[in-house]
């Protein structure tokens, strides 16, 4: 569905991703682990067109969608939630879902809001209040559930497990399965690997602005190398 | 004597809530301050002048023709002092200084074509008086009060409750999540720096009228004040702006009516500073965010 082939980005002099290849098979949860600064965020944003590669193609459904500006990506049927969330505070609950629906012109937006609501039954509480008053948790539930609203066929989760409790950490990663379930494709960047190769199908290591190890989660699970980098070690000694 | 200066101040005002309104929109979308904004606003009054005198449309043409005149001047700004800067990763300081390029270009224009001397609109409504008892009020006044809270309210309603609307406000929030929602930020940016422009073109009228002087360099301390409710009222809040501007304006006509009359500017911009030692981040700007 989507594919990133020799991608090099970065931010002024600094080289943050050196030449990633990348596959995400339609109907996928695809996973992208890694420490801090490893170039994940980096390789989200390029794809966004938030950041414009240096080299490299993007390609989604067969389409050259590289270095398009991000409203146009979105019209493609891709959708972010950035790391951190980006709520927009100054608006209320049913503005920030409203505005995932920007691109939007069809009559089933109130009924996709009221899905959202049905899903996440605290924003409907919340509705009227602003976005900047909500708990982390809360405005977790309400980004993934303004880039829904846009109906994209592929969703980019940026760290959705970051700062929240163990309970809403639960949560989401069921949601994102559920979502999955009803036919989206998912890119799940996390530091949270344990959980996240739970979730996912196949999933990609990231050192230092390239791509180490991939593999089929379920066996990157049981590989020493990861066992010790990322979930804490596999023996004692 | 005492509602008399709050009706004076308050028609004075709306004009300045006006301007800055134009400034805090600018300042929401791009972050920057145009330093240009203070000569589309002075040419947006010689606009208006010339087609009152010359075409002799009726008033409200003349503002709708400079409202226009102000939306191409700052589309013409847009593309040539603000878009090329912000392609390339300048410093923040060069949309400053383009924009203080565009505005001693307007007024070196507007000094060719219009001349030094200062012009008036031709005597309208004859001066004639309302009288309500406890203040009497132009009716000059009143159209200046009403086209300016009317503007007021309608741009409060569009920013609100329509989509464009909403994408300039979120756009003003954050323009990367406006667009990663799918929101054209290039597009939003022009609009709302047209309908800055233009907004700003009709307080030029309406200045205009009030003072029955319009001149090449009217749009200088008109900037100034316009900037400094930008600051009262809250870096890019539009509340702010409306309520910084009435307040600037009450607070120059009660000096003037006790007593400080040379002073009323000093006086004025002092009493800002003491707010803003007081609440930093301006009256409606929320803490810890530069005033936003």
């Amino acid at each position: 569905m989507l594919e990133i082939k020799q991608m090099a980005a970065g931010y002024g002099n600094i080289t943050a991703l050196k030449g990633i290849d990348l596959f995400i098979p339609q109907g996928s949860i695809v996973s992208l682990i890694g420490a801090n600064g490893a170039g994940k965020t980096t390789t989200m944003k390029t794809i966004m067109g938030l950041i414009k590669p240096n080299s490299g193609q993007v390609t989604f459904e067969g389409k050259d969608i590289t270095g398009l500006a991000p409203y146009k990506i979105v019209s493609q049927g891709i959708s972010l939630v950035p790391e951190g969330r980006s709520i927009l505070a100054g608006m209320t609950v049913l503005e920030n879902l409203e505005m995932g629906a920007y691109q939007r012109n069809d009559s089933n937006i109130q009924v996709d809001i009221h899905k959202i609501f049905k899903r996440f039954p605290i924003l409907e509480e919340r509705k009227q209040q602003f976005g900047g008053t909500l708990s982390g948790g809360q405005q977790q539930m309400l980004a993934m559930g303004r880039a829904l609203m846009a109906r994209p066929k592929l969703l980019l989760l940026d760290e959705p497990s970051m700062g929240l409790a163990p309970l809403v950490v639960a949560d989401i990663f069921k949601v994102i399965q559920e979502i999955n379930g009803e036919g989206t494709t998912v890119l799940l960047v996390e530091q949270n690997v344990r959980q996240a190769l739970k979730v996912a199908h196949y999933a990609y290591v990231m050192e230092t602005g390239r791509i180490v190890l991939e593999g089929k989660a379920a066996d990157l699970v049981h590989d020493p190398k990861i066992m010790d980098a990322y979930l804490g070690g596999s023996r004692a000694g | 004597m005492l509602w008399q200066q709050v009706v004076n101040g308050l028609t004075l005002g709306s004009t300045y809530a006006l301007i800055a309104l134009g400034y805090t929109l600018i300042f929401g979308v791009l972050n920057i301050v145009n330093m240009a904004h203070g000569e589309i606003f002075m040419f947006g009054a010689f606009v208006a002048l010339m087609l009152v005198t010359t075409f002799k449309v009726n008033l409200l043409v003349a503002m709708a023709g400079a409202a226009l005149a102000g939306a191409v001047l700052g589309y013409l700004l847009e593309v040539t002092a603000l878009r090329p800067l912000r392609k390339r990763a300048v410093s923040h300081m060069a949309p400053l200084i383009s924009t203080i390029g565009v505005s001693i270009f307007l007024e070196s224009l507007a000094l060719n074509l219009f001349g030094a001397q200062s012009q008036s609109f031709p005597p309208m409504f004859s001066g004639k008086l309302l009288d309500f008892g406890l203040f009497q009020i132009s009716v000059i006044q009143v159209v200046i009060l009403a086209i300016s809270v009317g503007l007021m309210l309608v741009l409060k309603f569009w920013l609100d409750r329509t989509k464009m609307g909403k994408s300039i406000r979120a756009t003003s929030e954050n323009i990367d999540t406006a667009a990663i929602l799918g929101v054209n930020t290039q597009r939003v940016i022009t609009i709302t720096v047209m309908l800055a422009s233009g907004l700003g073109a009709v307080a030029g009228v309406l200045v205009g009228l009030a003072f029955n002087a319009v001149e090449p360099t009217m749009g200088i301390p008109m900037g100034f004040k316009g900037l400094a409710v930008l600051i009262l009222g809250g870096l890019g809040n539009i509340t702010g702006a409306m309520v910084g501007g009435l307040l600037l304006g009450i607070a120059e006509v009660f000096s003037v009516a006790y007593g400080a009359s040379s002073y009323r500017e000093a006086v004025a911009f002092g009493l800002i500073m003491v707010l803003l030692f007081l609440r930093p981040q301006g009256l409606f700007g929320s803490p810890g965010n530069g005033g936003r």
